[in-house]
């Protein structure tokens, strides 16, 4: 893992991290925020950064599952981790439940609040698939929204919950979303 | 934002954790979750040469009771203790307060250990530990040594760690029978830290007099206050309204608040005395069973 030390280069790790499912290997200082390996080594910009000081999620993915504030972690402290990403929402050219219901619900205005809070929703309906209101307030409280006011992503989170529970519902083993 | 440049470890044991920090003792960092460290770094006002990740050291996660204390490892991230069973039923008031630390994105990475040793007087395990009396268990190329949680805090942002030791697990005395905690704190929004918050715990006899009495308060001084002199006034007497008024107004009494964007300093001591009848309150009412132990008799939370 570790390469060479001196005093005036700095050792660099061979981090791996599967995004989205597939593999992304890199030579990083240990300084490099997850956030810059996502947006500059993977290349994927759906992972905005808004505050850079651990306020606003907008910077949300999921490791191994988890909402994390990728602006607060270091690449090599997750070397191995999967992560998902809004660019791995999609699968097979139909959105997720999670991104209809922001469209159906209006979910969104400027949308740079977006991909962190949808992936903090699928977080949640993941662990919780009939949260209250409540629940989703409270599980939302860490991702920052200037425009909405909420009331929508909320509507927009309810929506997703209901389509995913009447896919798991039918009997058919169909992909989650695929009832419409 | 970018931190400066650093060396970075993952040790797989303890003593290699050890053995590095004794290599430049002055300049490396322990790292937990990373959600106080990496912001300080990414301002660039911690500049450490080196940083230990302790991710990869094992046995830091346990979370138990054994031998008379509930056991939590210096690497239990706060999202562990808000789903964990056994807190929610024989700890609520350790509850009570990982679910108010930060957010619960923040919660997902940042652990207990990480909340003590970084010892800022806003963070909110402190201050519950210290009403809890809880004792630390630190390793150091030395051995291990225990520390009760008055002699680990120190003063803002100092704990009696010696630079080459690592917190390894925190020890919660198991309640005995008819006790009760409870954590209340006032914050402006979710992800703030607190304008005030105290921390209480009691322990009643048969007759309902006061045995034991726990108060501490968040946020109103250089670290978490112990309130002595409310402790002391409240062992050995019943608690109700009236005794629960003075001790109230004894922990404002001891606190400390500088007055800063979160209020002026007499808006804080009122504060503390309004939270510390609540979680005396609150602590009381679990310790003779008369709310749920996970309940919410409100007001508590803001
Ligand atoms: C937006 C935001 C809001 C927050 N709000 C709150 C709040 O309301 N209340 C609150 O209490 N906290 C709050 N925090 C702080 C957060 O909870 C901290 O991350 C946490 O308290 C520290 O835990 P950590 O595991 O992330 O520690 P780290 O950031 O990894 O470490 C913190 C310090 O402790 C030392 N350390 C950690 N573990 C050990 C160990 N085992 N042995 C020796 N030294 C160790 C490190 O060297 C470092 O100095 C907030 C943080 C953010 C980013
Ligand atoms: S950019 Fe990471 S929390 Fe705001
Ligand atoms: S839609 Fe603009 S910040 Fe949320």
């Amino acid at each position: 893992m570790t390469t060479q030390t001196t005093q005036t280069t700095q050792t660099t790790h061979k981090v791996t991290l599967t995004i989205n499912g597939q593999p992304y290997t890199a030579e990083v200082e240990p300084r490099l925020l997850l956030v810059h390996f996502i947006r500059e080594v993977a290349g994927l910009t759906g992972t905005h950064i808004g505050c850079d000081t651990t306020s606003c999620g907008a910077c949300t993915v999921l490791v191994n599952g988890v909402p994390a504030k990728s602006c607060t972690l270091l690449a090599v402290q997750v070397d191995g981790a999967e992560i998902r990403t809004v660019e791995g929402l999609e699968q097979d050219g139909k959105l997720h439940p999670v991104q209809d219901g922001f469209v159906q619900e209006h979910g969104l205005q400027c949308g740079f609040c977006t991909p962190g809070m949808m992936l903090t929703a699928v977080a949640l309906l993941e662990r919780n698939p009939q949260p209250t209101e409540d629940e989703i307030r409270r599980a939302i409280s860490g991702n920052l929204c200037r425009c909405t006011g909420y009331v929508n992503i909320v509507k927009s989170i309810q929506y997703a919950a209901k389509q995913m529970r009447e896919a798991q519902a039918t009997p058919a083993p169909a992909p989650v979303g695929a009832e419409v | 934002m970018i931190p400066d440049r650093f060396e970075y470890y993952a040790p797989t044991t303890l003593a290699e954790a050890i053995n590095l920090l004794q290599q430049h003792p002055d300049e490396t960092k322990v790292m937990a979750g990373g959600q106080s460290l990496i912001p300080l770094m990414k301002f660039r006002l911690a500049t450490p040469g080196y940083v230990v990740d302790l991710r990869n050291v094992p046995h830091l996660d346990v979370l138990q009771e054994r031998d008379g204390s509930l056991i939590i490892g210096a690497m239990v991230r706060e999202a562990r203790l808000e789903s964990s069973a056994l807190i929610r039923q024989r700890y609520p008031a350790l509850l009570d307060t990982s679910s108010v630390v930060a957010d619960p994105i923040v919660r997902n990475f940042a652990t207990v250990g990480g909340n003590l040793a970084h010892a800022d007087p806003a963070n909110d395990h402190p201050a519950m530990m210290v009403a809890l009396r809880a004792t630390l268990l630190a390793q150091g190329a030395d051995g291990q040594r225990t520390i009760p949680i008055d002699d680990f805090l120190v003063d803002t942002l100092e704990t009696s760690l010696k630079p080459d030791e690592v917190l390894v697990e925190i020890r919660v005395p198991q309640p005995a029978p008819r006790s009760g905690a409870a954590y209340c704190k006032l914050e402006r929004k979710v992800g703030d830290y607190a304008i005030a918050a105290v921390a209480a715990s009691v322990t009643l006899d048969e007759n309902g007099a006061c045995t034991q009495a726990g108060l501490a308060l968040t946020n109103v001084g250089p670290k978490a206050i112990r309130a002595s002199a409310a402790e002391s006034f409240l062992t050995g007497k019943p608690l109700n309204d009236e005794t629960i008024r003075e001790a109230a107004k004894l922990a404002a009494e001891a606190a400390e608040p500088g007055s800063d964007l979160r209020g002026p300093a007499d808006y804080k001591r009122a504060m503390v005395r309004t939270l510390a009848a609540r979680a005396l309150r609150r602590a009381a009412q679990r310790a003779t069973g008369s709310i749920a132990h996970n309940g919410n008799i409100g007001g508590g939370v803001a």
